[in-house]
């Protein structure tokens, strides 16, 4: 079998256990290419049918308004439904206190909008496009990946999991986060959506936009990111290879507009698609101590 | 292009990942940014090269004691294949996280140490592909550097692990002669070892045919039905699940269990487009032509090879809980799609996973491997090992923590 194919029914075999073996099952959309290729994936394992499950964004509210625009034609062109949870929400019931400063970020908030959403729906399971080649700590993480009343993940203390047989099996309170393109890799996906057609937010591809530079970092040019003198606005061709919240997520200089431009400079690249998330460059630890609080 | 999946066995002194590091190096598989943080981690090695082993230690207690706790998936691409690589820790938990990365891979790469040679340590990682029956094995036989790349030496382990396969029963199994601390034939050929005629490392892996066991029939456990429920399609129920097994054909005629019932297969979906045949892996949409009541975790098979429909069954079980197995209780066992409540009646004996001699009158605690014969609450549908591996597996959970305590592969009816 072809190695995208064996990746689509291996994926298309895991939503389909999350709908065998949850009550109340989401899927977590961010708008990013991940999540929209699971979109097209439950699209394969559930249609003529609706899907078993409902998409669930979570808004830091500090979005690319082009990712917003894109999420909405989603929903009505496949005609399922959308829940948002937003983090001024949260921010607004005082349970997260906004960080102060010039490079102040909703990221880690949105962990707390995530768990509230999931507790007040009751979500026993939660599908994510998360892929184990964007980060270390991923790399460990089972398909079903179990957290704890507090949301937590406890990386020691993981099911083994064997041949293609899911645990699904929880205690009160706790729930799983279900990864079904874990062995995909960014190749793989950009792929994927070149042989299936699947469309994309434009902010994957190269435009004209004005950004700044952080940190060493090309930042969208947008009022969150807390401007002043000292940053220099400019105009530059560039893209967005992952796509989280604005203040967050960096661009690339780029001139690819079609989907073999960005195929080739994938393969060509010398640095990792998670090496344009500032959230991930705090420490070597980042994405762990993230992943054990309940984040994505 | 197709898919590889390989687990490497070794312990921590075998260089296991020190191999895996420089095939994902020396394939530039590591990019700028992650090959600066192993540099701002600042591991050399004696000679000070870069600590290639880093690479697969995820997590932070990994990090600062030096250790890898648990199976960590990596991945690298070549222009043939997409690898995926399960890499099991040599140590902590050790059977248990082998016999995971085993049942997820195709070619087992077992680690010998050129200085040492076939120890209890290869048998044991040996032992192991036999009872997962791995489909190929490949023999590393590593650090080829400290033995002045000698011909003769390699040899003679080359022969001595052969007795041990024989003895074993294990079969298909090739011998690479590397240094992975300096790259000899990892991915390209060594010219210190002109003497060995075969493939580097890499060669082998993009080349190698992995032999599918010949299974006996199709089978295809269903794991949801299809059923819009809408006013255009009132009538529509699909079978939705994975094949396995080749021959799922249009026109098959088949039995549906637990309930025994017949029927023909009347059409094959894949993504909205009819087919004709269905390949092995396809995750697919199957129609019948008789409206007969199927819901998730039966099976359809073939009425030409049906499987076996049992509740006695004699198996082989790995053991992974703390909680040593308790023969008075009742536990779950999934396969595939399906949970059914077992009890575990007797263990016949368990293996010393070192000598493989038999123990008897010992109870099965955790990392242990014994045959078991258990009953189930109702018939189950599968094949033996030595028949249709795919249909002979499944997992054990404890009721009562949900955890997954156990692995078995079925070997008979009792």
């Amino acid at each position: 079998m072809d190695y995208l194919d064996h990746l689509e029914a291996e994926a298309i075999y895991i939503l389909r256990e999350v709908a065998g073996q949850f009550e109340k099952p989401a899927l977590l959309f961010s708008g990013g290419k991940d999540s929209i290729t699971l979109v097209h994936l439950a699209k394969k394992a559930f249609r003529p049918g609706k899907f078993p499950f409902p998409l669930v964004h979570i808004d830091t509210g500090h979005n690319f308004p082009e990712t917003i625009t894109f999420r909405d034609s989603l929903i009505e062109d496949i005609g399922e439904k959308l829940i948002v949870g937003y983090v001024q929400d949260s921010i607004d019931q005082g349970k997260v206190v906004e960080q102060k400063g010039k490079n102040a970020s909703r990221n880690a908030l949105q962990t707390v909008t995530l768990l509230d959403t999931i507790s007040k729906h009751g979500f026993d399971a939660c599908i994510g496009g998360a892929r184990r080649d964007e980060e270390k700590a991923r790399a460990k993480e089972r398909i079903f990946s179990v957290r704890d009343e507090f949301g937590q993940w406890d990386p020691k203390r993981q099911r083994p999991e064997l041949w293609s047989i899911f645990n699904g099996k929880i205690n009160k309170g706790e729930n799983v986060r279900v990864f079904p393109i874990s062995n995909w890799t960014e190749l793989d996906v950009w792929n994927y959506i070149k042989r299936e057609q699947i469309a994309l937010p434009s902010i994957y591809f190269s435009h004209e936009r004005e950004v700044i530079t952080r940190n060493g970092q090309l930042m969208a040019a947008a009022s969150f990111l807390n401007i002043d003198a000292e940053d220099n606005i400019e105009r530059k061709s560039v893209r967005f290879r992952t796509v989280g919240d604005m203040t967050c997520t960096a661009a690339v200089d780029s001139t690819a507009t079609e989907l073999d431009d960005i195929i080739a400079e994938i393969k060509a690249s010398t640095v990792s698609e998670r090496g344009a998330r500032m959230d991930d460059k705090v420490s070597e630890a980042a994405m762990e101590e993230r992943k054990k609080q309940g984040y994505f | 292009m197709n898919i590889l999946k390989f687990i490497t066995a070794g312990s921590v002194d075998d260089g296991k990942s020190t191999l895996i590091g420089r095939l994902l190096y020396d394939t530039n598989s590591i990019l700028d940014d992650q090959l600066e943080a192993i540099q701002r981690a600042n591991r050399k090695n004696d000679d000070g090269t870069v600590d290639l082993a880093i690479l697969t230690d995820g997590l932070k207690a990994e990090r600062e004691q030096g250790i890898t706790i648990d199976v960590a998936y990596k991945y690298f691409q070549t222009e043939h294949r997409k690898y995926i690589i399960a890499d099991a820790p040599g140590h902590i938990q050790y059977t248990r996280n082998m016999v995971t990365g085993a049942s997820n891979s195709d070619l087992i790469i077992i680690l010998v140490d050129a200085r040492k040679g076939v120890i209890e340590q290869t048998k044991r990682h040996s032992f192991i592909a036999k009872l997962l029956a791995m489909k190929q094995v490949l023999v590393c036989i590593n650090k080829m550097d400290m033995v002045d790349y000698s011909a003769s030496i390699f040899e003679q382990i080359k022969a001595d692990y052969l007795t041990l396969a024989t003895n074993l029963g294990l079969k298909d199994i090739d011998f690479i002669p590397v240094s992975a601390l300096k790259g000899d034939n990892i991915v390209h050929k060594s010219e210190r070892m002109s003497w060995y005629a075969g493939e580097s490392l890499l060669d082998y892996l993009e080349n190698v045919e992995i032999h599918e066991q010949e299974a006996a029939s199709w089978r295809f456990p269903v794991q949801w039905v299809v059923r819009p429920q809408t006013d255009d399609l009132h009538d529509y129920r699909g079978y939705a699940g994975r094949v396995l097994g080749e021959g799922l054909t249009v026109g098959d005629q088949v039995i549906v269990y637990p309930a025994e019932t017949y029927s023909t297969i009347q059409a094959i979906e894949l993504n909205g487009q009819q087919l004709q045949r269905a390949e092995n892996g396809q995750s697919v949409i199957v129609h019948l032509s008789d409206d007969v009541d199927i819901s998730r975790g039966d099976t359809i098979t073939s009425v030409e090879h049906p499987p076996k429909f049992e509740r006695n069954i004699q198996a082989n079980l790995c053991w992974f809980d703390n909680k040593p197995l308790d023969t008075t209780q009742v536990y779950l066992v999934q396969s595939h799609s399906k949970l059914t409540k077992v009890k575990i009646v007797d263990v016949l004996y368990k293996f010393d996973i070192n000598t493989q001699e038999k123990i008897y009158h010992d109870p099965i605690k955790l990392n242990d491997i014994g045959r078991i014969t258990l009953k189930s609450a109702e018939n189950l549908v599968f094949d033996l090992q030595q028949e249709n591996a795919a249909n002979s597996q499944a997992i054990v959970i404890d009721p009562r923590t949900n955890l997954t305590v156990g692995a078995l592969m079925i070997q008979a009816v009792d």
